[in-house]
């Protein structure tokens, strides 16, 4: 519900604080949701860690787009990014009747020990209340696993979410709705630092000439910057409110994936369009990251163990890139340049991905392997695209990875030693072999040298066995890891 | 939430759970900040050795906000600190002991502020080679304590005699407490030169008395609080107290309040973890896998000093023999001293690292004779006279736990399940399953025994309502829930109408710190005796006004007295005693009796009692990835008459998960030059919500302390952190289910059991 673009931008950031409205103007644009809270007196949300991985400073926020609340890291959002918001703090779930359903369940299961953790919990809690999707088990996990307790062991607490998950209470919260801001764009300057949020591409477009101008979409990746290594960027350019750069379409035959679509709704809209990436996000960071996180951050940050780009390039999306030059398309191969660094010129953004779909003869598989199965770095991602002919001969080969390089990168030598082959034990076999020539991965405290060489070729062994045992491959139950090998625990 | 009912031996939630989940529970960093407050940061050492220490502040004295930069120069008094060796310096003298150890002090009006200025100052120190392991600290000869050694028997001879002999070589991993809260403290200066203190610490004794000393004042003009920790688990009890001495420093030399919050990456890189130890070992066992003889060479990393290193091989070498009988033995144990941050106290205190010696050995025995594991320890535990004897002398009485065994062996369906999981896995290529079971048995007490005592003094007030003090803290634990509870039981007034206190060094002196599972047993029964005092004094007065005869005596209880059929309100009492000029405050004190220790000899009762549980759980590997899930677990645990049981299943469920971790997920790696590289949750890996065993199935074992305790409950907030080990007997299990011979195939498992380790070890037995 935000208002036209041609409107002046604000300058005063509104936003709506357990439903008090309030406006602030001398906060350092680089101030943390969190920092701001705890300054102020609301002190009901923790600091556990400041990088996006304990969720003791979860709140939720109503997302404009989709009307619902969304539990989010108060520590990795930066004040303007909740401009003309609605927050809910864990003290402003109570009302005059008593506690909330999320708080009452939690005291109820005996949810808190030390409690330090509890008020993040409660508003990852407070979300499942009002959502209709946590019909199974494994989403119940995924709705907590962004909230780490040293405590209690979770069963407690996963007790107390299954008793409200999609309850749905008739409160003032389900009855709530966006509140409109004060203009189109925000242009907010304070203590010397700049951030602005035009609604048009050609807005966005028009500030990115600005040589000191960093773009900040979620900022689940920027803002490790500045809570971790002190950094204070004195223009961020958010592209969050430019709508043609949001959002998941058809265009004829081509998927289009905009470059600012969160996580979580991309989650949701591949899950029959495109499941191999849904099936990746499941393994995705967080509740609260993939709430903020988004396409493009993930991309265009070019990590290695960016988990996106390895399915991404399995499909051979490409990647549009919009300048002052207008867009130019180039193929997401070609997209990482080198060791987190991208195709973009200066001044240009990304605005989309576009992909066909693969046939439903096509299989596919994307894999994650991380020292913890949540929430938590790759120590190699990998995806796999194989389609077949009539004889069972490979005529399509892709296998992508993550962790095993300076880039996101496709195992070239390993399809080509696929293609036009009998889909086998031996040409698989003959596949890992030229893939283990051709990697050349780091130790570090993710992993060895010798385990990430070992998990790419066992992940191409475990594809294999997957398209063995299973016609195609469910995403259900909790399985023991990212190979589905075995039936799973559908509890 | 008024619960009328009894308040002991039933559910109840924690003490502060509305506070919990309303975000309105207090703890240190949310105390609102007193006028003036400054903010100190603290500057750390970029190496891991050094000497000739120079610091140089000049540019971080003038810069934005700066009040004061203060360095070891600026403490008045004594600049060491140290629970038990008096060996660690506040702030670095002249050499430095460790990457990341506090160096100087920043104090400037905002924590940013006071965090810029600290880049600015400027450490310098001329380099030394450090020494980052155990094995190395033992070439340099390194060593905090001399050799404590505990023997019975001729092991020699056991060990010559044995149809089997063993030689192993244990290495267990440190583990970061990971609390949710980290360090905090805020001093804030007081009339005529006291000082406030609130810490977050399990030891607000020990906070006062470094401060006194510190600050060359006398104890009485320091007083420490502590609301309430976000955990603690062994990481506050002497850590906490560096942070609030420089917070003390800091208020002392600007005269206004500072608070000393650590962020999460500093605390992990400052504070110290629990020990990582290497245990060399060798078993002889008879043909059936009885034990024989054991003998075992500790050796732990205790980092740059001794903080509580000593006690904590103390315990692990009295945890050397778990639930099992040794006949003959040699235990000896050392604290090697290294370049790293102190190691400390962490829930188990070495009994989980000692423990998982002797496991070692069962497991190995098991698969070299071919049984199974669970049959090997089955015929080692404890029993009856002479089987009763532990290795320094004190008798088990009446061991529980082969009955334990069985009842769980059981009720879990372990051999069922050893069937179906035999032929699940003859039939699947990449998934294997396994099962491991592991008892503990648990001291409970301090070691050093003079700790063992706690006060209390509790406040009745003339409207019936009552505030309890008591030396303990808590930190999740649920300590003021069992101790409001029982003096709720002893008074006979609901809980609700008792306050518990900030534990605070002003109402109760000298106490011990919040730790070794005792916090109940010993500020419980403190509590108790204070209670009951002051209901002895209400009872000729309750007795008149319900006129009852001589000898008749009223009972308290849901918050009435009863006598003759008729009640009066507890409240009508109490303000009657008012009237009467009865005393309506009274103190209780606890020392825990008949234990005693001699380490010299290695000989005594250190424990008043010890404390059961066994565990079995089924985990699926999958072999391609070296990932794991645990399916099942099942445990049997002994809290004698519980307390509180919710609150006890509790500990038990938090402390196994926490134990998983120590074991699976978590690893603390430094570099080369001592740096700590593993100092956030984004690679420092606790348990989530999807390590948990898909099924919890825990039980009580629901039967009276044998030892006179308060209640007759058992201590529980550290013995079942040791059944996380069963995780690795299964792990080991299923893996060994990936080689062709299963009865010849020696799981070589490296800890943490990180899917690295794990795929290692498939991949071994694969190549079999
Ligand atoms: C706790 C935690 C867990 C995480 N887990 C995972 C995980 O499991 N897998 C994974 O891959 N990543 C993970 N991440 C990393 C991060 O969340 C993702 O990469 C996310 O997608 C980044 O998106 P963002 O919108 O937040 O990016 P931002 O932080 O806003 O931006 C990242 C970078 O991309 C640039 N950028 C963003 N959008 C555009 C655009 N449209 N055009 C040009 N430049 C742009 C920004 O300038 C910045 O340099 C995790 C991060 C955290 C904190
Ligand atoms: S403080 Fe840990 S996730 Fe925000
Ligand atoms: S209750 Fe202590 S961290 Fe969760």
């Amino acid at each position: 519900m935000r208002s036209s673009p041609s409107a002046e931008p604000s300058t005063i950031l509104r936003f709506v604080l357990n439903g008090v409205a309030l406006q602030e103007s001398e906060a350092r644009p680089t101030t943390t949701l969190l920092q701001w809270l705890r300054r102020r007196r609301h002190t009901g949300t923790k600091e556990g860690c400041a990088e996006g991985d304990c969720g003791a400073c979860t709140v939720a926020i109503l997302d404009p787009g989709s009307g619902r609340w969304r539990a989010i890291n108060s520590c990795l959002v930066l004040l303007p990014m909740i401009d003309g918001c609605q927050v809910v703090t864990v003290e402003g779930l109570a009302s005059r009747n008593g506690l909330h359903p999320a708080q009452r369940a939690m005291v109820q299961a005996q949810g808190s020990q030390c409690g330090y953790c509890t008020p993040g919990f409660v508003m990852s809690l407070f979300e499942a209340c009002y959502r209709s999707d946590l019909d199974q088990p494994w989403k119940l996990d995924d709705q907590i696993c962004g909230n780490l307790c040293r405590c209690t062991g979770y069963r407690p607490i996963r007790d107390a979410l299954a008793s409200v998950a999609g309850q749905r209470p008739d409160d003032r919260f389900r009855a709530a709705s966006a509140p409109g801001t004060s203009g189109a764009g925000l242009r907010y300057e304070a203590g010397g630092q700049r951030f602005d949020a035009p609604t048009t591409l050609e807005g966005a477009l028009a500030l990115l000439r600005s040589p000191t101008v960093r773009i900040v979409a979620g900022a689940t990746d920027l803002g490790l910057e500045i809570t971790q290594r002190h950094a204070h960027p004195p223009h961020l350019l958010s592209l969050d409110r430019i709508a043609e750069l949001r959002g998941v379409a058809f265009d004829g035959d081509e998927l289009v994936l905009g470059a600012t679509t969160a996580l979580s709704e991309l989650e949701d809209a591949t899950e029959d369009t495109l499941p191999i990436l849904h099936r990746m996000l499941r393994y995705f960071g967080s509740r609260q990251i993939k709430h903020r996180g988004t396409l493009g951050g993930n991309l265009c940050n070019a990590s290695p163990i960016g988990d996106l780009a390895p399915v991404l390039l399995a499909l051979d999306a490409d990647a549009v890139l919009q300048g002052p030059q207008g867009p130019r398309t180039v193929p997401l191969s070609s997209f990482f340049v080198g060791y987190r660094t991208t195709a973009l010129e200066p001044g240009e953004l990304l605005a989309q991905i576009r992909l066909r779909p693969p046939p439903d003869s096509a299989r596919l598989g994307a894999y994650k392997v991380s020292r913890r199965r949540e929430l938590d770095i790759s120590a190699v991602s990998a995806a796999v695209q194989i389609r077949l002919d009539d004889q069972g001969q490979v005529t399509l080969a892709r296998l992508a990875l993550g962790g095993v390089g300076a880039t996101p990168l496709r195992a070239t030598a390993a399809e080509a030693a696929l293609l036009g082959r009998p889909w086998s034990e031996e040409s698989v076999q003959q596949a890992a072999h030229a893939l283990d020539q051709q990697l050349t991965p780091l130790s570090d405290p993710r992993g060895s040298s010798w385990f990430r060489h070992t998990l790419a070729r066992n992940l191409l062994l475990g594809f294999y066995e997957e398209t063995r045992l299973q016609p195609f491959t469910p995403l259900s139950g909790r399985h023991t890891g990212t190979l589905i090998l075995s039936p799973g625990d559908p509890r | 939430m008024s619960a009328v009912g009894p308040a002991l031996h039933h559910d109840a939630p924690h003490e502060s759970a509305v506070g919990h989940v309303t975000g309105r529970a207090r703890y240190v960093d949310d105390l609102p900040e007193p006028p003036g407050l400054l903010h100190a940061v603290l500057v750390t050492a970029p190496m891991a050795r050094g000497r000739a220490l120079v610091v140089d502040a000049v540019g971080a004295g003038g810069a934005e906000g700066v009040v004061a930069v203060l360095t070891a120069a600026d403490i008045p008094g004594d600049p060491y600190i140290g629970p038990i060796v008096h060996d660690e310096p506040l702030l670095a003298l002249d050499q430095i002991g460790y990457h990341g150890q506090p160096v100087a002090v920043v104090l400037a009006e905002g924590r940013e502020l006071a965090r810029r200025a600290a880049e600015q100052v400027v450490v310098r120190a001329e380099p030394l080679e450090p020494v980052l392991g155990i094995e190395q600290g033992i070439a340099a000869g390194r060593f905090h304590t001399a050799p404590h050694t505990i023997t019975r028997g001729d092991v020699e001879a056991a060990l010559a005699g044995a149809h089997l002999l063993i030689t192993g070589e244990v290495q267990t991993p440190a583990q970061d407490h990971f609390y949710l809260e980290t360090q905090c403290a805020l001093a804030i200066p007081g009339e005529g030169g006291s000082l406030e203190i609130w810490s977050s610490t399990q030891h607000p004794t020990e906070v006062q008395r470094a401060t006194a000393g510190a600050l060359r004042l006398p104890q009485a003009a320091v007083s420490c609080r502590v609301p309430r920790m976000g955990g603690g688990f062994g990481g506050k009890e002497s850590q906490a107290t560096q942070p609030a001495v420089l917070a003390a420093l800091g208020a002392r030399h600007t005269g206004r309040p500072v608070k000393l919050w650590l962020d999460r990456s500093e605390d992990m890189r400052i504070t110290g973890k629990r020990h990582p130890f290497l245990g060399r070992y060798r078993a002889g066992f008879d043909a059936d896998g009885r034990l024989l003889g054991l003998e075992v060479q500790l050796y732990s990393d205790g980092g740059w000093t001794a903080d509580l290193s000593g006690p904590v091989m103390d315990r692990a070498l009295f945890h050397l023999d778990n639930a099992y009988h040794v006949p003959a033995l040699r235990f000896s144990g050392r604290v090697v001293q290294t370049d790293l941050p102190s190691n400390t106290a962490f829930r188990g205190f070495g009994g989980p690292q000692g423990i998982y010696v002797v496991e070692d050995a069962l497991e190995r025995a098991a698969s070299r004779l071919g049984l199974p594991p669970e049959a090997v320890r089955r015929r080692n535990y404890y029993g009856d006279a002479p089987r009763d004897q532990t290795p320094y002398g004190q008798r088990v009485p009446g061991p529980p736990i082969a009955a334990m065994h069985d009842r769980l062996v059981r009720t879990a369906g372990l051999s069922r399940r050893r069937g179906a999981i035999a032929a699940a896995n003859a039939v699947s290529r990449h998934t294997k399953r396994g099962l491991g079971l592991v008892p503990v048995k648990f001291g409970i007490s301090f070691t050093a025994s003079l700790l063992n005592q706690a006060g209390a003094l509790v406040l009745v007030y003339a409207d019936g309502t009552v505030q309890l003090n008591h030396g303990g803290t808590e930190m999740g634990q649920g300590l003021h829930t069992k101790v409001r509870a029982v003096c709720a039981d002893v008074l006979g007034v609901p809980v609700d109408t008792i306050r518990v206190m900030d534990t605070s060094t002003d109402k109760i002196p000298n106490t011990s710190a919040t730790a070794a599972s005792s916090g109940s047993d010993l500020n419980g029964a403190a509590v108790a005796e204070a209670a009951r005092r002051i209901r002895e004094r209400m009872v000729p007065i309750a007795a008149s006004l319900l006129g009852l005869d001589e000898g008749t005596s009223p009972t308290f209880r849901g918050g009435e007295v009863y006598g003759e059929g008729r009640s009066i309100s507890f409240a009508e009492v109490a303000n009657a005693c008012w009237v009467q000029q009865i005393p309506l405050s009274a103190t209780g004190f606890y020392r825990t009796p008949g234990i005693a220790y001699d380490p010299q000899q290695g000989r005594g009762t250190p424990f008043f009692y010890f404390a059961w549980g066994i565990a079995l759980v089924e985990v699926e590997v999958l072999g391609l990835t070296g990932e794991h899930r645990i399916q099942r677990v099942d445990i049997l645990h002994d809290v004698g008459n519980s307390l509180i049981p919710n609150i006890d299943v509790g500990q038990i469920e938090g402390a196994f998960v926490q134990g998983v971790g120590w074991l699976t997920g978590e690893e603390v790696i430094h570099g080369d030059d001592g740096r700590c590289l593993t100092h956030g949750p984004s690679t420092y890996k606790v348990p989530s919500v999807g390590d948990v065993p898909l099924q919890m199935r825990i039980e009580l074992l629901d039967q009276p302390a044998e030892a006179d305790t308060i209640g007759r409950s058992k201590a529980v907030g550290e013995p079942p952190f040791v059944l996380g080990i069963a995780v690795i007997s299964a792990l080991r299990d299923a893996i060994g289910a990936f080689g062709e011979a299963e009865a010849e195939a020696e799981v070589e498992l490296a800890l943490p059991a990180t899917p690295e380790a794990i795929l290692r070890a498939v991949e071994a037995q694969r190549a079999r």
